[in-house]
């Protein structure tokens, strides 16, 4: 039997481990975290359709107990060793563990907002990142700012940390776009008196039922749209904020008084990422993500013989892209272990 | 009188190059503003001629500070220069003597050998004769050394060395050739008519044992009169230019003198002044951008023979490391300013816009708070500021809250000092009608204009850095130390534009510990963000500030600390430091009852050292 | 041209067959970042000068490439030249010099008509 372990235990790493047991293999996870699930835990509701996040963690968890394969929670790979065609790990919990081959699944990181500074996350107290607002709209969180009011006049700004020379961040994020309209439609049925924007440079909805949402919320949620990146946003004497922006298509300098300013942050390949494509030998591209052969037919698949990539530690991915491409490279692992029992 | 054709090149070269001189420096001075030459009447017989003498004898003749960039370098310009001084002067002595006259021609003294046809018979005679041997030693020494700079630079001290070009070459050539030939010349004469001293008549004697002494002399004392005349002739349009007018620098300099805002003949010698030495070239940042034509050295190059580009002239970031190091002390910045007023004096610019309007300030304030424009993307900044403003209860007016024009830097930075008068003019007036006297400001590009172009009477300016300390003196803020280690990072604007290097450290050392770096006060590096280029690029400027940071990393600091919005900004753009500026830090220990800082952790060099390990140990290739 | 605010003529539609791309091919060799710009408006929203006066430095882009160079000569003055607008500049161009550029033509093109 051979065995396989999967660096990260997020969706990638999960629904690879769970396709890997089917087909017949002996699978361990290693996870950093004490819970299996990855970001996905931080998240309330997902875009197109606001299924509930706990809903897929849930059916990631039965996976996890019906299926035949190992988690090490709180466990750090310290090093890859490659022995002929073996490969020997190293663990934070001093295991040795011997796999014949190794897909990693590191995930991503969200942008830190603090490196926009001139939107002033962490300096006041209105800004908030997308992150944040989803855990504040789970059932029973408050959404009320400064003075117990509920905020009257709500932005979103795109793109914080993604498509951006100056963050270092060249690329597009992809699930930004999408998950501003869901929150947009969310904020607005929690707070129907309010008025919300979007400050964008160009929307992206690519995805299946991303549009339809698109129309949905301004056709229903009367969530209005502005062209224009926010420049920088600034505190005024009662604690609301002055945002700056250019309404392109008017041409015109627009300022505007919000009580709450959600940034759509990004995603960056992160330190777990890095230092694992620095054991293994992998390399990144230039954004930070994962190299892998090529990007059409051999996505999976990293330069080094024997290791896998999987999710969105190759590129920004949304869940849906992400199980896909958890799944392809649960078929190229088991093609290539076919391979070599030959 | 005695006299030979040979003269006749070193003579008339001699006579070209006295008129050329005079002439030049004549015209140059009589271009200079009025104030300036009345300066020059007025000092010329006081003490300043006697301290630029002095001057003159340890920089032209001694050169004292390239001797303190490497002693090697020092030797082999001290050997040209003072020993060709020391050769002319004696040898001008030793013929006074033998003609028993003081009015000798040049020539008598330089080709004095081949008309004196004896040994050297009074005592003084035999020690001057000896000393010029010497003093030739010397020199030949000197030239050896430059050819051997030549092959390999690395030798003294020097990275990269400055490219030559035709009348460079000419007049090198002939510098190199001088001093063998006088050698030769005068041996092949001793070796004839035994009136040598202790090397050239041994060498003489030798020489003659093999060669046709006899039929080489006159051809060899040619060659010498030729090479002199050569050397004449090259020099206006060579870089040894610098040898005659670097003297007439001092003088002007130590007149006070300065290079002004506008191309006159002061701003001439100091390009004229340039040896074209290539010191400069070490300390500048834009190499570590690959970029290797746009250095002072060059531009002055370029001013000379007219050929300066926009593209050349505008890809410096100003920072001004090049500076200090000049061994000629030459005003780089100032003199690049001149070229670029003049490249952009034809650019229009309108602000009709700027209207001044009411201003409601309560009578209470005491401090105008400017941010600068720089400061707005920076918002923990003013965050920070006015939290402890809020601690000390200082009583402010936020200038530049809303809106407000430009300090005026960023145009002057480029040469557009027309157009920057009419900012200044627009706050200066706003300030002035505050009638408040202290006005803070936070960004260094902003400080230094408003120190020296705003001629603010009674108003004192002062950087945040500074007007903290002030308050941490009158014990208006508290002291609260962390425990941290800090590399504070020197502002080119506030440094080495304005002089602030021990304020933002004193008010530092209060509040954490601040780790000493080999590049910093003077020698700081720029964070390669400067807004004074206009041609680099943006991948370019990374690779500067990438450097920077390499050096700091080294140290392993908790924390990077500046005080200018701009410096803070390009360092922040990439994720290696952290990176605050000192009234943020201050804030931070106001508040550390409430909040600890978190300490980020990073890959450091013990943990890289270890991945390494690991990767060869994977023997994956 | 020396009163401020006079009316510049525009056509009802831009007519790209009449467009003259000179001024703009030879900015963009001087400066090439300034291709890249995705008008996002960051730099006029930021703007000193756009703070106290209507002037959009994002335009300056579309006058440059759709040939109204009378516009963009009165309009450009306005600049303080902050250096605010790159400093938000999502793409990184070298906008400073791009003024630069433009007003160094300007200067040019009136030496060579008088």
């Amino acid at each position: 039997m051979k065995h396989i372990v999967i660096i990260g235990g997020g969706i990638a790493g999960i629904e690879t481990a769970s396709a890997l047991t089917d087909a017949g293999h002996w699978v361990t996870v290693i996870e950093k975290d004490t819970r299996v699930g990855g970001k996905l835990n931080n998240w309330s509701y997902l875009f197109p359709d606001f299924t509930p996040a706990e809903k897929i963690a849930e059916s990631l968890l039965e996976k996890c107990r019906e299926k035949d394969f190992s988690i090490l929670p709180d466990t750090e790979v310290k090093a890859i060793i490659r022995n002929q065609d073996k490969f020997n790990i190293h663990t934070s919990g001093n295991q040795n563990l011997e796999a014949d081959a190794i897909v990693l699944a590191t995930g991503y990181e969200l942008f830190d907002a603090r490196r926009k500074e001139e939107y002033g996350y962490k300096i006041y107290d209105q800004v908030v990142t997308s992150a944040d607002l989803e855990q504040l709209l789970r059932p029973g969180e408050s959404l009320t700012v400064a003075a117990g009011k509920n905020p009257k006049r709500i932005a979103f700004v795109h793109c914080v940390g993604s498509r951006d020379e100056k963050t270092g961040n060249h690329y597009c994020s992809k699930v930004c776009c999408i998950t501003g309209v869901k929150q947009a439609i969310e904020l607005k049925k929690r707070l129907p008196e309010a008025e919300i924007f979007c400050f964008y440079m160009d929307l992206r909805m690519y995805g299946k039922h991303f549009e339809e949402l698109y129309r949905e919320a301004q056709e229903k949620y009367d969530i209005q749209f502005i062209r224009g990146r926010l420049s920088e946003a600034s505190e005024k004497i009662d604690k609301s904020l002055l945002i700056k922006a250019e309404d392109t298509l008017s041409g015109r300098p627009l300022k505007m008084n919000v009580d709450l300013l959600v940034l759509l942050v990004g995603m960056e390949a992160g330190k777990g990422t890095a230092s694992a494509a620095f054991s293994c030998g992998v390399n990144c591209e230039e954004s930070g993500f994962l190299k892998s052969m090529d990007s059409l037919l051999r996505s999976n698949i990293s330069q080094q013989e024997g290791i896998f990539l999987a999710g969105s530690c190759t590129a920004p991915m949304s869940l849906n892209d992400t199980l896909l491409h958890a799944r392809s490279a649960a078929i190229e692992v088991n093609n290539y272990l076919k391979k070599s029992i030959k | 009188m005695e006299t030979t054709p040979f003269i006749w090149p070193f003579t008339i070269g001699l006579l070209f190059i006295s008129c050329f001189l005079v002439i030049i420096i004549g015209i140059w001075i009589s271009s200079l503003s009025h104030i300036d030459k009345s300066r020059i009447i007025h000092s010329i017989f006081t003490y300043k001629s006697i301290l630029a003498i002095k001057e003159v004898f340890m920089e032209s003749l001694l050169h004292r500070k390239i001797f303190r960039k490497n002693p090697v370098l020092g030797y082999m310009h001290m050997s040209l220069a003072f020993g060709w001084f020391l050769l002319i002067a004696v040898g001008h002595i030793e013929a006074c003597i033998h003609y028993k006259t003081l009015s000798v021609p040049a020539y008598k003294a330089i080709f004095m050998r081949y008309f004196v046809s004896g040994p050297a018979l009074t005592l003084s005679e035999k020690m001057l004769a000896a000393c010029m041997d010497m003093l030739l030693l010397f020199v030949l020494s000197g030239v050896l050394l430059a050819y051997y700079k030549r092959i390999n630079s690395r030798v003294f001290g020097m990275k990269k060395t400055t490219q030559l070009k035709l009348g460079d070459r000419i007049a090198l050539t002939s510098l190199w050739l001088i001093f063998p030939l006088r050698f030769l010349a005068e041996s092949l004469t001793a070796g004839i008519h035994n009136n040598g001293s202790i090397i050239s008549q041994p060498t003489g004697q030798l020489l003659a044992s093999f060669l046709p002494v006899q039929s080489l002399e006159t051809p060899l004392w040619w060659a010498y009169s030729g090479a002199l005349s050569l050397f004449f002739f090259a020099l206006p349009v060579s870089r040894y230019m610098h040898i005659p007018v670097e003297v007439i620098l001092i003088f002007l300099r130590n007149y006070g003198i300065k290079v002004q805002k506008r191309i006159d003949g002061y701003s001439r010698i100091q390009v004229y002044s340039c040896s074209r030495c290539g010191i400069c070239l070490d300390s500048c940042q834009m190499t570590h951008a690959a970029i290797k034509d746009t250095q002072s050295v060059y531009v002055l190059k370029h001013i000379r023979n007219k050929n300066l580009t926009d593209e050349k002239l505008f890809n410096c970031l100003l920072c001004g490391r090049c500076q200090p190091d000049c061994p000629v002390g030459l005003e780089l910045n100032n003199l690049r300013m001149t070229q670029r007023i003049e490249s952009t004096k034809e650019y229009n610019s309108s602000y009709k816009y700027l209207k001044n309007g009411k201003l409601n300030i309560s009578p209470q304030t005491e401090v105008i708070y400017f941010a600068g424009c720089m400061t707005h993307l920076t918002p923990a900044i003013i965050k920070s500021i006015k939290e402890i403003f809020a601690v000390a209860d200082v009583k402010y007016w936020f200038m530049d809250e809303d809106k407000t024009a430009c300090c005026g830097r960023p145009l002057m930075q480029i040469g557009q000092y027309e157009a920057a008068k009419k900012l200044i003019k627009h706050n200066r007036e706003q300030i002035l009608a505050t009638g408040i006297k202290k006005i803070i400001v936070s960004c260094p590009i902003c400080y230094k204009v408003f120190k020296e172009d705003y001629a603010l009477p009674g108003v004192a300016v002062l950087h945040h850095s500074e007007y903290l300390l002030e308050l941490m003196a009158d014990k208006r803020i508290p002291i609260k130390k962390m425990p941290m280690r800090v590399i504070y990072h020197d502002p080119c604007e506030l440094g080495r534009g304005s002089g602030i290097y021990h304020q933002p450290r004193l008010l530092l050392n209060e509040y954490v510990d601040v780790v000493p770096t080999k590049n910093e006060k003077e020698a700081a590096y720029c964070c390669g963000g400067s807004l004074s280029n206009i041609k680099i690029q943006m991948d370019e400027r990374n690779q500067i500030r990438n450097k920077t940071l390499e050096e700091y990393i080294t140290y392993q600091p908790d924390m990077l600390a500046t005080a200018c919005p701009l410096c803070k900004k390009t360092f922040a753009k990439t994720n290696k430091l952290n990176v605050h500026d000192i009234a943020e830090i201050v804030c931070m220990a106001l508040n550390t009852n409430k909040e600890r800082p978190k300490k980020e952790t990073y890959l450091y060099f013990h943990e890289v050292k270890h991945l390494e390990e690991t990767k060869i140990k994977m023997n994956i290739h | 041209m020396k009163e401020f605010g006079y009316t510049i003529i525009k056509q009802r539609t831009i007519d790209y067959d009449q467009f003259n791309g000179r001024l703009l091919n030879e900015i963009l060799l001087m400066e090439p970042s300034f291709k890249v710009c995705l008008s996002c408006g960051g730099c006029t929203a930021t703007c000193s000068a756009g703070d106290l006066v209507n002037f959009n430095i994002r335009r300056m882009n579309l006058l440059l490439r759709r040939g109204e160079t009378a516009e963009l000569e009165s309009e450009i003055q306005k600049c303080m030249l902050c250096g605010k607008c790159m400093l938000v500049c999502p793409r990184g161009i070298n906008l400073r010099n791009v003024i630069m550029l433009i007003k160094k033509n300007i200067s040019r093109n009136k030496t060579t008509k008088y």
